[in-house]
């Protein structure tokens, strides 16, 4: 066997070997990150809103975009809240948060962070506990705004992260913009209908049980 | 160079000798970025650990199949392709930890760590050598990494591992968490690693010279 042969049969076994590898580990592995995933929105959502016991998928297509609003309902069907998504610049990346709506409109449940790629040790501690608790019982309207420094003076107000101005900012300007988009497109009424007959997935009866 | 080394030696050596990043200035880039605090060390140096010992096990086992021309790329391919099982099998099974190392695993790719273990060492000898060098480099490189973690953190935060230390009278120096802290305290370390290690070896020449003549 020449050198060049032996060159090209090394190349193409490795990249063989390393393509199956891969195909086998990403087929065995997909089902369970997608389930992660999965998971881990239903975690968001029962963290935003703490009395929901289950939720139901509201969908609507505004425009070009599809608004997804996760309706939190208790043991017998009535809502207590409204649980979406808001993304949107960070300081480098994309900052996912879970934002829990209050039925009033007007105030926040609270607010989880599924995504970032903040500074590590700055800007992502947008996770602390102490940072998203700042948003429990906020008031959205006129719209949500940070101080810096010191305590928040107003029903609206939040206290920025010292060196985290951005990070603190990024994450008001999502949930401010998200907020506005969902109070527009599902009128009030709609989200207060009482949903009848509905059954508590399996995974549900768990979360149940263990809380 | 000594032919018969022991394994020992092989697994010692990363541990001060080679130490990496201090004394084998490879592997900074992690190094400097994913050091800035404790938790995130260990991390980033157990995941590179992992992906160093698994990798050159394969490059020890292949190293007689491969031509010489080819072995760069053939070995690029082995990393990549165990990196990528990394992080896939992060995800899957451990989200918390693949959500707290973010982008960092895809990184452990650049990490020329592993290249040049495989080129140094991995690529002329065989699975039970190379297991204990990749170990003792691994171990090494975790270590510094971690060190190098404690330090930020306790600086810039007055934390280790998350846990306070200092109390509210400490200021922290936010700069050791940002970029410009890393550099100041890689630099302080390989500094000081260099000033002992040097000081070791004069005191050895010194202790040697009666004995030679």
């Amino acid at each position: 066997m020449n050198g060049v042969t032996k060159m090209l049969l090394n190349l193409i076994i490795i990249g063989a070997l390393s393509g199956a590898v891969l195909s086998g580990v990403f087929t065995a592995a997909d089902p369970m990150i997608k389930a992660n995933k999965e998971q881990e929105l239903r975690e968001a959502v029962f963290y935003v809103l703490p009395e929901a016991r289950d939720f139901v998928k509201v969908e609507k297509t505004v425009g070009q975009e599809k608004l997804v609003v996760y309706k939190g309902i208790n043991e017998n069907g009535e809502p207590v809240g409204m649980a979406f998504k808001a993304d949107g610049n960070g300081f480098q990346a994309n900052i996912g948060l879970m934002v829990g709506l209050d039925l009033d409109y007007l105030k926040l449940k609270g607010i989880e962070v599924l995504d970032q790629l903040e500074t590590p040790g700055l800007g992502d501690r947008i996770r602390d506990e102490s940072f998203k608790d700042q948003f429990k019982g906020l008031e959205v309207k006129p719209r949500i705004e940070y101080i810096k420094f010191r305590k928040p003076e107003k029903p609206n107000q939040i206290q920025a992260i010292t060196g985290a101005t951005i990070s603190s900012e990024a994450v008001i300007k999502n949930i401010n913009r998200a907020v506005e988009k969902v109070v527009a497109n599902f009128p009030r009424e709609e989200m207060m209908k009482v949903v009848d007959g509905h059954r508590p997935a399996q995974a549900v009866e768990g979360q149940d049980a263990a809380r | 160079m000594p032919q018969d080394r022991s394994l020992f030696y092989e697994f010692k050596k990363g541990l001060w000798q080679d130490i990496p990043p201090f004394r084998l200035l490879l592997g900074l880039c992690p190094a400097l970025a994913v050091s800035n605090s404790a938790i995130n060390g260990l991390s980033m140096g157990l995941a590179t650990l992992f992906v160093l010992f698994t990798s050159n096990m394969v490059v020890s086992l292949i190293r007689r199949t491969i031509s010489a021309k080819v072995r760069i790329p053939a070995y690029v391919v082995v990393i990549a392709t165990l990196v990528t099982v990394t992080d896939i099998f992060l995800a899957a099974v451990f989200p918390a930890i693949s959500k707290a190392l973010g982008p960092y695993i895809p990184l452990i790719v650049a990490n020329c760590i592993i290249l040049g273990r495989a080129e140094a060492f991995a690529q002329k000898n065989p699975l039970l050598p190379t297991a204990m060098d990749t170990l003792g480099i691994g171990l090494g490189f975790t270590m510094s990494l971690t060190l190098m973690g404690v330090i930020r953190e306790v600086l810039g935060f007055g934390s280790v591992f998350g846990v306070k230390l200092l109390g509210s009278w400490f200021e922290p120096w936010i700069v050791m968490i940002l970029p410009a802290g890393a550099f100041l305290v890689l630099g302080a370390l390989v500094a000081l690693v260099g000033w002992i290690s040097s000081r070791k070896a004069a005191r050895e020449a010194a202790a040697a010279e009666p004995a030679s003549h």
